[in-house]
């Protein structure tokens, strides 16, 4: 427990305008964290239609997408992110929460 | 009522009704720049709307739809952007290379966008509901940074594959073509032939304009590559599969050049070369645009009348190109000069170029396309193919008769006169070519060497010469150190041939009369 302690998550979350998907999934995105990380995470929102450069760049293709850039490996959740089950998985946060 | 029809003109998913409406204004196109491809097409691909190219794997698919940027960014100030679903940009670029493309420097001339996208499975995973903006997003930027006029996508069937809800993948595609037309931008999108189905994931359905398939087979060792339009709406195509070629030029194909038989009949005459051959057909020789064929069993004396032509045509100062198919260069000039044909000097002031070359170093289509540029490159006046027999090595009996029909009518629209040599199999009717190819020349010449007493001679005889009056005559052929004469042929009294010594015996046992039969005029 004290390693995962001192685990962050540094989340990015790419949408395209205020979508309904987007909204959803960054209202999503926040529930869950908040519950399951909190203190531990930060989210950083990058609306593509202001910075179309970085879909290229980070090789984005579906909207939305969301980036855990910490704790590695990178992982890709795409999706309004409503299964809420799927994105504790792909954020690496359920089996510890299961010990629990 | 008008906005309808106004409406029709952008998305003309109507068919033409019962074909009673006036011609639509013809459609727009841009050209690939890939030689003979935009000859099939009459212009090139509808200009501002995606073109579908499938095929199976290792088709040649990537590499024509990169041609096709490549050369409009070139050639037409058109730039492009290649969306990659499968290779790396590393791997593009690579293999544009051995096609002579410098991908990386278009791309530094900011006349190309190479943009690589990973969608596999294993990389991501899925919760909730999805659209494919981001694609969007990414190939507008990408379009409106180069100004692009031309796109690829390739092959973007692995959406696919890379995503698990089909149905938003199909309502995505859709909206991705009604976007790409709203754009105007003239898109490649390809896509892989699975079995009876044009496309793994029926990509055709959203591609309404003009789709191409590739196809490569191999047969008899080497691996004959095809190209059919199988569709193109609005404007006129064969449906015949078209051979083509890629090599370190980029691709080549290869169309039945003149598929009406329209090129102009040339009235205008050419010496054979042969003392007493221009006589046989009313003293004047070939047509100029004439294909001829000199036929015969071996050694009876065809490269020799190939030769005597290229020496004519070379004295008229016309240029000569000559394709060997079985002797070297310096085989041929050194077996002419033994007969009084020398060669050399043509070949030394350039009027004459020796291309030799074994059949089997090549596939059939693959010596179409070498001929077609060696011809294209130097532009010769008389060309001659020794002999064309020799592809039936690379080919079967109906192809190699529809590559000769295709190199034919290539230079008769270029108005070449071509001379191709026949080799016939000992023993086999001599009336009959091995390739069945007669019907196709103009001119027919068959040579022999008949055996009888004890000795054999060589005739010549004129099977046929369209639109020339020609003597129905068998010609004693006689090589000699200065070349091939042709002597009449003496009648003994009881209609029967004299040839060869017996001639010579007739003609001496009647001094009083020399030569009496060669007085026959030439009907």
């Amino acid at each position: 427990m004290k390693n995962g302690a001192r685990r962050r998550w540094r989340l990015r979350l790419y949408v395209a305008g205020q979508t309904p998907k987007s909204i959803t999934a960054l209202a999503n995105l926040k529930r869950l964290c908040d519950s399951h990380l909190a203190g531990r995470y930060s989210i950083e929102v990058v609306d593509l239609l202001e910075k179309p450069q970085l879909a290229r760049r980070d090789d984005i293709v579906v909207i939305p997408t969301l980036v855990r850039q910490l704790p590695p490996p990178i992982r890709k959740i795409i999706g309004d992110l409503s299964n809420v089950e799927r994105v504790l998985v792909g954020l690496d946060v359920v089996p510890r929460d299961v010990e629990k | 009522m008008t906005p309808t029809v106004r409406r029709r003109k952008f998305a003309p998913t109507k068919r033409a009704g019962n074909g009673s409406r006036p011609a639509r204004r013809p459609l727009a196109k841009a050209p690939t720049g890939i030689p003979g491809l935009d000859e099939i097409t009459n212009g090139g691909l509808p200009r501002g709307r995606p073109t579908l190219v499938c095929g199976g794997a290792g088709c040649g698919k990537t590499l024509l739809a990169m041609e096709f940027l490549v050369r409009g960014a070139l050639e037409y100030d058109e730039p492009g952007v290649f969306m990659s679903f499968e290779e790396t940009t590393d791997d593009l670029v690579e293999n544009a290379q051995s096609l002579g493309f410098d991908l990386q420097r278009l791309s530094a001339r900011r006349r190309l966008v190479l943009d690589h996208v990973q969608l596999e499975r294993e990389k991501h995973m899925e919760s909730g509901e999805y659209d494919l903006e981001g694609l969007f997003i990414r190939l507008g930027h990408a379009i409106e940074t180069i100004h692009a006029k031309r796109v690829v996508l390739d092959t973007i069937e692995v959406l696919f594959s890379g995503l698990s809800d089909k149905f938003i993948v199909r309502a995505e595609l859709a909206r991705l073509f009604r976007w790409l037309k709203a754009k105007r931008v003239t898109a490649i999108v390809t896509g892989e032939r699975e079995g009876e189905r044009l496309t793994r994931h029926g990509l055709e359905e959203f591609v309404s304009d003009c789709v191409i398939l590739l196809d490569q087979r191999v047969m008899e060792q080497s691996a004959t590559r095809r190209l059919r339009i199988l569709k193109y709406r609005g404007s006129a195509h064969g449906g015949n599969e078209m051979p083509f070629l890629i090599d370190d030029h980029g691709l080549s194909v290869l169309p039945i050049t003149s598929l009406g038989l329209t090129h102009q009949a040339s009235t205008a005459h050419l010496s054979s070369g042969v003392t007493g051959l221009d006589a046989m057909f009313g003293k004047k020789g070939y047509f100029r645009g004439n294909s001829v064929l000199v036929s015969g069993t071996a050694g009876t004396g065809k490269s020799s009348v190939a030769s005597h032509f290229v020496e004519a045509a070379c004295r008229r100062g016309e240029r000569c190109l000559y394709f060997a198919f079985e002797e070297s260069a310096g085989q041929i000039t050194r077996n002419m000069r033994s007969i009084g044909i020398d060669l050399e000097p043509w070949t030394r002031r350039d009027l004459l170029r020796v291309h030799a070359q074994r059949p089997t170093a090549l596939g059939l289509e693959a010596h179409l396309v070498a001929m077609h540029r060696l011809i294209d490159d130097w532009k010769p006046r008389v060309v001659v193919v020794d002999p064309v027999t020799n592809m039936a090595a690379v080919g079967s009996e109906i192809e190699v008769r529809a590559m000769l029909a295709r190199l034919i009518d290539f230079m008769k629209l270029r108005q070449i006169t071509a001379l191709f040599t026949s080799l016939t199999e000992g023993g086999t009717t001599a009336e009959r070519t091995d390739l069945g190819v007669s019907s196709l020349m103009d001119v027919w010449m068959l040579l022999g060497n008949p055996e009888a007493n004890g000795e054999r001679n060589r005739t010549l005889q004129i099977v046929k010469a369209r639109g020339m009056a020609h003597s129905n005559q068998v010609r004693e052929f006689v090589m000699t150190d200065h070349g091939v004469t042709l002597v009449d042929i003496s009648r003994r009294a009881d209609g029967s041939v004299a040839i060869g010594s017996a001639r010579d015996a007739q003609e001496s046992g009647r001094s009083d009369d020399p030569k009496p039969s060669r007085r026959r005029k030439v009907e």
